[in-house]
């Protein structure tokens, strides 16, 4: 990799975008030795309202903090994805929950059952997006996965290991049937 | 031991800071966006022996610094612009009484509440002039994670040596980001603590020795006796009205500045050499001014940066003589132009000083300060 690499991950406020990005900007940074800037931006209110965060990657050094031309997009709601995916590159990579958005107005978006999984699978939809950070790692390559691993554990809440790492399984397991 | 490498918030690296400074005592009371500066030394202070205090607003919290630095201790609070404000009084206080105490502003947008999550550079001339009456400042301004660590060590020190409160005004593009960086050793970086004085306690003068900078101090309650006011004073601390007491009072607090510029001035240059068009900017906003430069450069525009990391006092001499180099100067930074009134001020040569300004929340870009440029470049 020797480019800039820009990931913004969005959906709705409380649905752990700033702690996915935290998570992927950990991975690439500290266990991947890659530079990296990881910035969000939310409103004055806890839960609701659009959320995002970005994460630079880059093997140069980074001067300029903020994305403004997207390589990785993540939209966990139909709102994020109509707030957030204007400035996906025309060959960037997009990746969106297939039950909260329904209408994506590009061709070749990866539509992924993200929260659907969650819910089923590991029993809480609070892990959405470790599964989404398991499917993006898998489709882009950004992070390695034994990085992203350790970040995911390093920065989750003691006793929920198991399900995190589930969670990941289940994301890299839908990158792998994309 | 081997080197840690973190991924930090600029507020996580500002609180690890003032732990590796020595910081004992934190007041305060939490404010967007500066709140995980007093969460991170609330969880600190107590593990290294210090004291941490939120108390009921943001008077009391600089209250509380005051109190505590008067005591000897190395205190800080951090706070942003509704809450900056309130400090204001005592701001002056801690400058007339000498209480050297490092407060953080993580600057949002303003004025009143204004925008609690966004960032702004919009208190840099309060920070300078937001308390009454003639006094100095000291302000540093990081734009990097790095920088919020080894900056506010820098804060301490000097409040340290130069016997006053430091300003380290950051902002919430800064306080909010992550970058990762290598945690100094202890000893790797210095950390100055002010002397105690060794002579009798009853030849102790508080005020004494010349402007104090680098001077022995005594704690309150170490056995050596003083007054502290906000009242103009004599060397003993006691309320004057005395003209000359006065007139020895008010240069003593501007010579302490005044007397020290090169050590104060500070400014991070990068392809100054042969730049005929100089951007000036500092804390977050300069992050974009270093890629615009590049993209300058890239295109053949000589373009160089002037970064000042300590901004007040403000560095004329620097600034004053790279206006004579350039053949315009480009200030960006983030409010309706404040700091772009201290360039045109130090611009002796009539040199061109165009305002590339953002003060909607959002980060300056690349493009906008490519289009200064190029306008400055006609």
């Amino acid at each position: 990799m020797s480019k800039r690499h820009e990931i913004r991950l969005s959906g709705s406020g409380g649905q752990g975008m700033i702690t996915a990005g935290v998570i992927l900007a950990e991975a690439a940074g500290v266990y991947d030795g890659q530079n990296v800037v990881q910035s969000q931006s939310y409103g004055p209110e806890a839960r609701g309202g659009a959320s995002k965060a970005e994460v630079i990657i880059s093997d140069q050094e980074i001067h300029f903090t903020k994305a403004t031309a997207i390589d990785i997009l993540l939209a966990m709601t139909q709102e994020a994805w109509d707030k957030y995916s204007h400035d996906l590159k025309s060959d960037g990579v997009a990746v969106v929950d297939s039950f909260y958005v329904k209408e994506v107005d590009r061709p070749g978006v990866h539509k992924l059952p993200l929260a659907q999984m969650a819910r089923q699978e590991v029993g809480i939809e609070m892990v959405a997006n470790i599964i989404a950070l398991g499917a993006i790692a898998g489709i882009t390559k950004v992070v390695t996965r034994e990085s992203l691993e350790k970040a995911v554990m390093s920065r989750i809440p003691k006793g929920t290991e198991d399900k995190n790492r589930q969670a990941l399984e289940i994301g890299f397991r839908l990158a792998a049937g994309v | 031991m081997s080197k840690q490498v973190a991924l930090l918030q600029g507020n996580e690296a500002c609180a690890l800071g003032a732990i590796y400074a020595g910081c004992d005592f934190f007041g305060g009371y939490p404010i967007t966006p500066s709140t995980e500066v007093a969460e991170e030394m609330a969880l600190m202070l107590p593990r290294s022996g210090g004291k941490f205090i939120q108390m009921e607003d943001e008077i009391a919290g600089i209250g509380t610094v005051l109190g505590a630095a008067a005591a000897g201790a190395k205190a800080m609070t951090a706070t942003s612009g509704p809450g900056f404000s309130l400090m204001m009084e005592l701001l002056g206080y801690g400058c007339m009484a000498e209480l050297p105490c490092v407060i953080v502003n993580v600057q949002r947008g303003g004025p009143s509440t204004g925008l609690p999550t966004k960032g702004a550079q919009a208190d840099m001339l309060q920070a300078r002039w937001g308390t009454h009456g003639d006094h100095q400042a000291i302000a540093l301004c990081p734009s990097s994670i790095e920088e919020c660590f080894t900056q506010t060590v820098k804060c301490f020190n000097l409040a340290e040596r130069f016997r006053m409160p430091v300003l380290l005004m950051m902002d919430e593009f800064i306080g909010h980001m992550r970058e990762k960086m290598t945690i100094p050793q202890p000893g790797e970086l210095e950390t100055y603590t002010h002397p105690r004085p060794k002579i009798k306690p009853a030849e102790y003068r508080h005020f004494g020795e010349g402007t104090g900078v680098g001077g022995a101090y005594a704690a309150m309650g170490s056995g050596y006796r003083f007054n502290i006011t906000g009242l103009t004073h004599d060397p003993k601390g006691f309320p004057t009205n005395r003209a000359d007491e006065t007139k020895w009072k008010m240069d003593r607090l501007r010579a302490k500045v005044a007397d020290h510029l090169p050590e104060l001035t500070e400014v991070e240059r990068e392809f100054m050499d042969d730049a005929e068009i100089v951007i000036f900017s500092y804390g977050a906003a300069a992050r974009t001014a270093q890629q615009a430069v590049r993209e300058a450069r890239a295109q053949g525009v000589k373009a160089g940066l002037l970064r000042p990391t300590v901004v007040w006092p403000f560095p004329d001499q620097v600034v004053t003589e790279a206006l004579r180099q350039a053949r315009a100067m480009v200030v960006a930074e983030l409010n309706q132009g404040q700091m772009i009134l201290e360039v045109e001020r130090a611009n002796r040569t009539h040199t061109r000083v165009l305002p590339a300004l953002r003060y909607d929340g959002e980060m300056i870009t690349p493009a906008e300060v490519m289009n200064v440029i190029a306008e400055a470049a006609r």
